[in-house]
């Protein structure tokens, strides 16, 4: 049982990672993650970039949703932009992988201020409206600037290469998608502990109190949302150079609901909540394929089926969470953890 | 080039057949909205249940059009109940950005029964309209388009008056204007919220059975909710005259974009619009403004 964490320090109280057995859970987590593409096959290493990317993604969605209590659907569609600019980059240009991931980020955070301009007179629905009549806009110019976006059949992608190493599998890619992930969301935890980050917690309270409080809402709200975009931005990027393909039903709406019901489910306004939430939602549609593969044998029509209850599953998600755990997986985790530090006691 | 005039009206006319049905499916919208307070993205999916009972009733038990008709209606109706009752009520006086979130939760469950139930192929209804087209001086509208407009039309109406006479229509209203005040004058608030979703969900099957004549079922027509929503947002959320307004404007600039640039433009019109009215006029035309209190 732990008594208290004391702290001596400012420097300690402001400390991300407060506790020692934190730290050590934190390197034995890091561990795991530089072992792990030795100790599984490819399709793990698929569906571990394919989960840094949305952990990516809905860390980003977590910032404008969670800590600032804007509403945006169109994270799917940003996602897009990102991979469009990395595709047109490489296509193009050539130009080297970091440098196009890069600049995809700062593409997306403009196009996300740009859509984020309506935050000025209308909040809360109204917003979330206006971003989805933004991601449907994007949408069709991702399918009709032909000259840019080859419309309908889409760009390929040269593999990636960094440093010279060409990464084309999930193994290679592994090393360059998680890395990201990680100094992404180290990234978002640390926002949290300036001025800015606190800001965007004071709107999402209040706005009109944090607006009295000597906060420009209308920069800040800019802010966040180029800082939500940047991070759909970078997960699109990488996303690109994932699937070597992108086309414009590769940003479908349902794959923003997807990244608002990953914020939901993980918890919103945690860091952790927006890791959760991602690991999760990807996993489920995972989990159900391997149930069907169980079930195929008693089940004739089982992968008929599969589809269908992946959908009724997504939304049942989504409703049950909000219905009986409304602040998500984090708090779950949270209360497991202080089960274990008060034990032999009860919570 | 010369301006094709008859071409013309027989687009304008076609167009405010689907205007009606717009203006009815954000009825619906509205009747919840203005009720509750709950924005309901599910509505298209109400719609569409609506739709594929009506298909079964008709072509799998071979019951005749109108005991179809209002069976598929009581269903919606039940439906819009259940889905209340079930997950609507628990999430009272939580923030509306979760029960928004609910009702995309519930579509999403709505959309996956409909491709257990029914499977994922495109359909069509039964034809019960007959196909005689109809001519409005020189110009030509089909059938199907006279019946959905005048039906919509005659249930708008009929919801307007009851509205304004019935015993129920006063008790929503008066919930809609002050739910503190409307309970203390003994209205039951928890049941005019299970009327308004019932009343949605009757208005959004009927719709569904009109869409889908018009356009064929499948299990994303749910879309045409997000038309829908568009209508509503653009006619103000609380307004009823706003959702009339705004389902024709919106209905007949569909048909004009999707007739004279391009089949791909109709969606990028109605979204323009929709970014446009927020941008100028942020709780639409005719929505009532929202004043903030510390």
């Amino acid at each position: 049982m732990r008594i208290g964490t004391l702290k001596e320090t400012y420097a300690a109280d402001e400390a991300l990672f407060d506790t020692r057995t934190q730290r050590i859970w934190l390197a034995l987590f890091f561990l795991g993650l530089v072992l792990f593409p030795f100790t599984v096959g490819e399709y793990w290493l698929y569906i571990a970039c394919l989960v840094a990317i949305h952990v990516i993604s809905t860390t980003g969605l977590n910032i404008l949703t969670g800590f600032t209590g804007l509403v945006s659907l169109g994270q799917a569609a940003f996602m897009g932009v990102g991979a469009y600019t990395v595709a047109v980059l490489e296509a193009r240009l050539g130009t080297p992988t970091l440098l196009n991931i890069l600049v995809a980020g700062f593409v997306t955070a403009g196009v996300g201020a740009l859509v984020g301009l309506p935050s000025l007179r209308v909040k809360g629905l109204y917003l979330a409206m206006a971003t989805i009549a933004a991601s449907f806009i994007l949408h069709f110019i991702f399918a009709n600037w032909n000259s840019v976006t080859h419309g309908v059949s889409g760009i390929n992608v040269p593999p990636a290469e960094v440093l010279g190493f060409e990464m084309a599998r999930p193994v290679q890619l592994y090393w360059l998608i998680v890395p990201f992930a990680i100094v992404m969301v180290l990234a978002a935890s640390n926002l949290f502990r300036t001025r800015i980050g606190r800001a965007f917690i004071a709107i999402r309270d209040r706005d009109i109190s944090a607006e009295v409080l000597g906060i420009p809402l209308l920069r800040y709200k800019l802010m966040s949302f180029a800082l939500s975009s940047f991070y759909a931005g970078v997960a699109g990027g990488l996303w690109a150079y994932f699937f070597r393909v992108v086309t414009p039903e590769s940003f479908p709406f349902v794959y923003s609901i997807f990244f608002l019901a990953a914020v939901i489910v993980g918890g919103m306004g945690t860091i952790l909540g927006g890791i959760l939430g991602a690991v999760f939602m990807t996993l489920v549609p995972e989990v159900l394929k391997l149930a069907v593969g169980v079930l195929s044998p008693v089940l004739p029509d089982a992968v008929a089926i599969l589809s269908p209850v992946r959908t009724i599953v997504f939304g049942a998600l989504i409703v049950g969470f909000l219905v009986f755990e409304p602040h998500g997986l984090a708090e779950i985790w949270r209360r497991t953890r202080r089960f274990f530090h008060l034990w032999p006691f009860k919570t | 080039m010369d301006f094709d005039w008859l071409f013309f009206t027989e687009v304008t006319l076609a167009a405010l057949g689907n205007s009606a049905l717009l203006a009815l499916t954000g009825l619906a919208f509205v009747l919840i909205y203005k009720a509750t307070r709950v924005v309901n993205l599910a509505i298209g999916e109400m719609l569409m249940i609506g739709a594929y009972l009506f298909f079964s009733f008709t072509a799998g038990m071979g019951l005749p059009p109108w005991g179809a008709v209002i069976l598929s209606i009581i269903g919606g109706a039940l439906l819009g109940a259940a889905i209340e009752r079930s997950v609507i009520r628990p999430m009272l006086g939580e923030a509306a950005i979760s029960v928004f979130m609910v009702t995309i939760g519930v579509g999403s469950v709505l959309i996956g029964l409909t491709e257990l139930i029914w499977g994922a192929e495109p359909t069509a209804l039964p034809d019960f309209m007959g196909k005689t087209p109809i001519f409005i001086g020189d110009a030509y509208v089909s059938r199907k388009v006279v019946i959905g407009f005048s039906v919509a039309a005659a249930v708008i109406a009929l919801f307007l008056l009851a509205f304004r006479f019935w015993r129920g229509g006063v008790a929503l209203r008066a919930t809609a204007s002050d739910q503190a005040a409307a309970y203390s004058c003994g209205i039951n608030v928890p049941a005019v919220f299970s009327l308004a979703w019932m009343f949605a969900g009757a208005a959004a099957a009927g719709g569904g059975i009109l869409v889908g004549a018009v356009g064929g079922i499948a299990p994303t027509m749910g879309v045409f909710g997000l038309s829908a929503l568009v209508v509503v947002i653009v006619g103000g959320l609380d307004s009823i005259v706003g959702v009339l307004i705004g389902g024709i404007l919106v209905g007949l600039l569909e048909a004009w974009c999707g007739t004279y640039l391009g089949g791909e433009y109709k969606m990028l019109a109605t979204f323009s619009l929709l970014m446009l009215v927020l941008l100028v006029r942020p709780y639409g035309l005719f929505g009532t403004v929202e004043i903030e209190r510390l």
